[in-house]
């Protein structure tokens, strides 16, 4: 009896801990969360100065989503430019945790490196977008750099090919991000059992054998973080194709994402579209997290 | 500085007639409001009221003060629309701010003025206590554009803004034979002159001009009609003409497809960059061809200016009168000073290269011969600019004007490089202009 009140003291201080996190929860994240779902039942926009609702349309904002059949075409954009930039960045990412982990090869100034691949994740993502804007406009540094090099003999209009600026968008968040990926996956290395390597070594296993079947099947719990982070943040993609496309996602709106998408919206203040946009790719991330668990992580439980 | 401190003295000299007045009235103002609330995108009307307003004082580069009144001076771009975003929201809580808070004056631009025009938050002046009279020199065309749909005038403008066809003085004389502005413009005299003197230019190895959007506002300009009509959206014929002569000129390698104000097209600022002509208006002229750079054609004097193809008006900025001001004797005067006086509109054409709202002025100085701009080489365009804004027609504009032009061109820039069909094009436009404006259709 009394040995049970004592664990309900205890627990009351665990509760008492969790109020900050529940009070911003709800005041940022889960409010807004109900209210976006509310006013997407809504037509609700400015035209001009002028308020037109809220009204009551039931699922009148989906359908038109639904109906103008764009959305998946965004939705495309998005997860093509994700993966344009993802596959490299964890490619670059492994090898360079693996050789800065690595004890053997002893590298030097692995903090000034360290550093320097963090870097770009410093700049602001729209003044990055800027700076390759300019960079690559047809009468860019690149194009004359090209043409001096006898490469090209027109400009090269990077900006009106579907390949170039979709391509640009993933080099772009590729560069911005692998540095934060290898200092996550570094630190995922760095708590295996460094006996395990010893082990594997003195039983005489090549670095390559070493990596792939002892570093990567126990960096998975951090490779799925990763993934989800990753995928997240690349579904709710937005500055750097906004800025590089001037905001029209051209050519053809190849490279226009659901969040630019949202943007078009938020011009009239139409809380009625957005909050129905917001709420599918609400359910998008949902599935495509749900998605990544299952086929990563059901061994876990297995075991 | 010392340019300035004299302007400062003859405006001041100038106005020394109607200080008497003007003291009383700053004494009416501080009765009224303390604080004048001045909402504006960029530092151009600013520039305008330290250097012409009599009494006005700088602080800072956001603050300043006429008489006891501070004036407070909110900036921001119109870049994404960040202005109008800004300016809505604040118009929108007028009712309810404190009396220093609400918005007395602000400014606005043609391709949006009926947005603001068309609503309660604007006064008309003529209960600023400012007649007929007061503006019975102003061009026509800029009271067309903020008169509401009851026939109140809500705004006035200090610049007019009839636009010319401004070439580039060498490439006339190499591939036309002549940079006589009436001679070249009988090369440029209709759309069908200028495509053939197009060719001419690529044979040469110059572009005519340096992107598709440079004819854009000559062709839009002349539409039979507004472009949204009952909330539907039309392509004008002449919009239809502008997408197909472009393509053609595009296709024919004689322009490009950049966007204005891009690094692509202000190249043709420079020799290197080939450009024969852009199209603009007097602050066009003066303060966007890179004048102050050495190298460029402007500083040089290497322009001219003829009429083009069609007449046009391009931008301007007006002055409204926000609802609820409290400082409504101070916001009459400054309208008075700036946009009727015609003393205080001579010095700015005289030291800043404007073309002023005021017929009367402007007619007076087409005539002077001694009169020149240095960036056309000397020759007086205030001639054309006054027959240009004569016969200006600004009755067409829309409220909805800016959007759809953003989308036109960015929309017909996928058909001009060959990535759509004209019919995709025109539908990704009713799309993207849909999509900003809910309550359009097509």
């Amino acid at each position: 009896m009394k040995k049970k009140s004592r664990v309900v003291e205890y627990n009351k201080w665990g509760y008492i801990f969790l109020i900050p996190f529940l009070v911003i929860y709800t005041i940022f994240q889960l409010v807004p969360l109900i209210t976006t779902i509310y006013n997407s039942f809504f037509e609700n926009y400015r035209a001009g100065l002028t308020q037109v609702g809220p009204n009551f349309v039931g699922l009148a904002n989906y359908g038109k989503l639904f109906s103008g059949g764009d959305l998946s075409k965004y939705f495309g954009n998005t997860m093509i430019m994700w993966v344009i930039g993802f596959v490299p960045q964890i490619i670059f990412s492994l090898l360079l945790g693996a050789w800065f982990t690595d004890p053997s090869l002893r590298l030097k100034c692995q903090r000034f490196f360290k550093t320097v691949i963090y870097l770009p994740n410093l700049i602001m993502a729209s003044a990055f977008a800027m700076l390759f804007f300019t960079l690559f406009s047809d009468s860019g540094p690149i194009n004359s750099i090209l043409m001096n090099l006898h490469i090209i003999s027109q400009p090269y209009k990077f900006m009106s090919h579907v390949a170039s600026v979709r391509g640009l968008v993933g080099f772009m968040n590729f560069i911005m991000w692998f540095g934060n990926t290898t200092i996550l996956l570094m630190a995922g290395m760095m708590g295996i059992d460094p006996s395990l390597f010893e082990a594997a070594q003195v039983d005489g296993a090549t670095a390559t054998q070493i990596f792939w079947k002892i570093t990567l099947p126990l960096l998975r719990p951090i490779l799925i973080y990763t993934l989800v982070t990753s995928l997240i943040g690349g579904m709710q993609m937005f500055d750097v194709p906004q800025i590089l496309t001037n905001g029209h996602g051209d050519p053809n709106r190849s490279a226009m994402t659901m969040i630019m998408y949202l943007n078009n919206h938020l011009y009239s203040k139409n809380y009625g579209m957005g909050g129905a946009l917001s709420v599918i790719l609400f359910i998008i991330t949902a599935i495509l997290s749900i998605i990544v668990f299952r086929v990563t992580g059901n061994n876990e439980k297995v075991k | 500085m010392k340019k300035q401190l004299l302007s400062a003295l003859i405006c001041a000299s100038m106005v020394a007639g109607t200080l008497a007045g003007a003291g009383a009235v700053f004494a009416d103002d501080a009765a009224e409001g303390s604080v004048l609330n001045i909402y504006a995108w960029n530092t151009e009307f600013q520039e305008r009221l330290v250097e012409f307003y009599p009494g006005y004082e700088e602080v800072d580069a956001t603050h300043g003060k006429i008489g006891d009144v501070d004036v407070v001076w909110t900036i921001v771009p119109s870049a994404e629309n960040a202005y109008q975003n800004n300016l809505d929201e604040h118009l929108l809580a007028q009712a309810d701010a404190a009396a220093d808070d609400k918005i007395d004056l602000f400014l606005l631009e043609s391709d949006y003025a009926l947005k603001y025009v068309d609503t309660e938050f604007t006064m008309p002046i003529a209960d600023l206590g400012i007649t007929d009279e007061d503006t019975a020199d102003q061009y026509q065309y800029t009271k067309d554009i903020v008169t509401d749909s009851n026939g109140n005038l809500k705004g006035l403008s200090w610049q007019g803004c009839p636009g010319v066809l401004i070439y580039n003085r060498a490439i006339a004389s190499e591939v036309l034979g002549t940079e006589d502005p009436a001679e070249v413009q009988e090369f440029v005299k209709d759309w069908d002159s200028f495509n053939e003197t197009a060719a001419k230019m690529g044979e040469a190895g110059y572009k005519m001009t340096a992107t598709v959007n440079d004819t854009y506002r000559v062709y839009s300009d002349n539409v039979s009609g507004p472009l949204v009509q009952d909330d539907k959206i039309i392509i004008d014929p002449q919009i239809e003409k502008w997408i197909d002569d472009s393509k053609a000129l595009v296709d024919a390698g004689l322009t490009g497809t950049g966007d204005l104000w891009g690094d692509d097209w202000s190249k043709g600022f420079y020799p290197e960059g080939k450009v024969f002509c852009y199209f603009g208006p007097a602050w066009f002229v003066d303060f966007c061809m890179a004048a102050d750079d050495e190298a460029s054609i402007a500083h040089a004097g290497g322009w001219g200016a003829a009429e083009g193809p069609q007449g046009f008006c391009w931008g301007g900025t007006w002055i409204a009168a926000a609802t609820g001001t409290d400082n409504a004797s101070l916001v009459k005067d400054i309208m008075l000073q700036l946009t009727c006086n015609a003393d205080i509109m001579k010095q700015i054409v005289i030291e800043k290269n404007d073309f002023v709202n005021n017929k009367k002025a402007m007619e007076e100085m087409a005539a002077d011969e001694s009169y020149g701009d240095a960036v056309l080489g000397g020759q007086n365009p205030l001639p054309m600019f006054c027959a240009g804004a004569e016969n200006c027609d600004k009755s067409k504009v829309s409220a909805y004007d800016q959007g759809y032009t953003e989308k036109l061109q960015a929309a017909a820039k996928n058909y001009f490089e060959g990535n759509s069909t004209k019919e995709e094009a025109i539908d990704a436009f009713y799309t993207a202009v849909e999509e900003i404006y809910p309550n359009l259709s097509h």
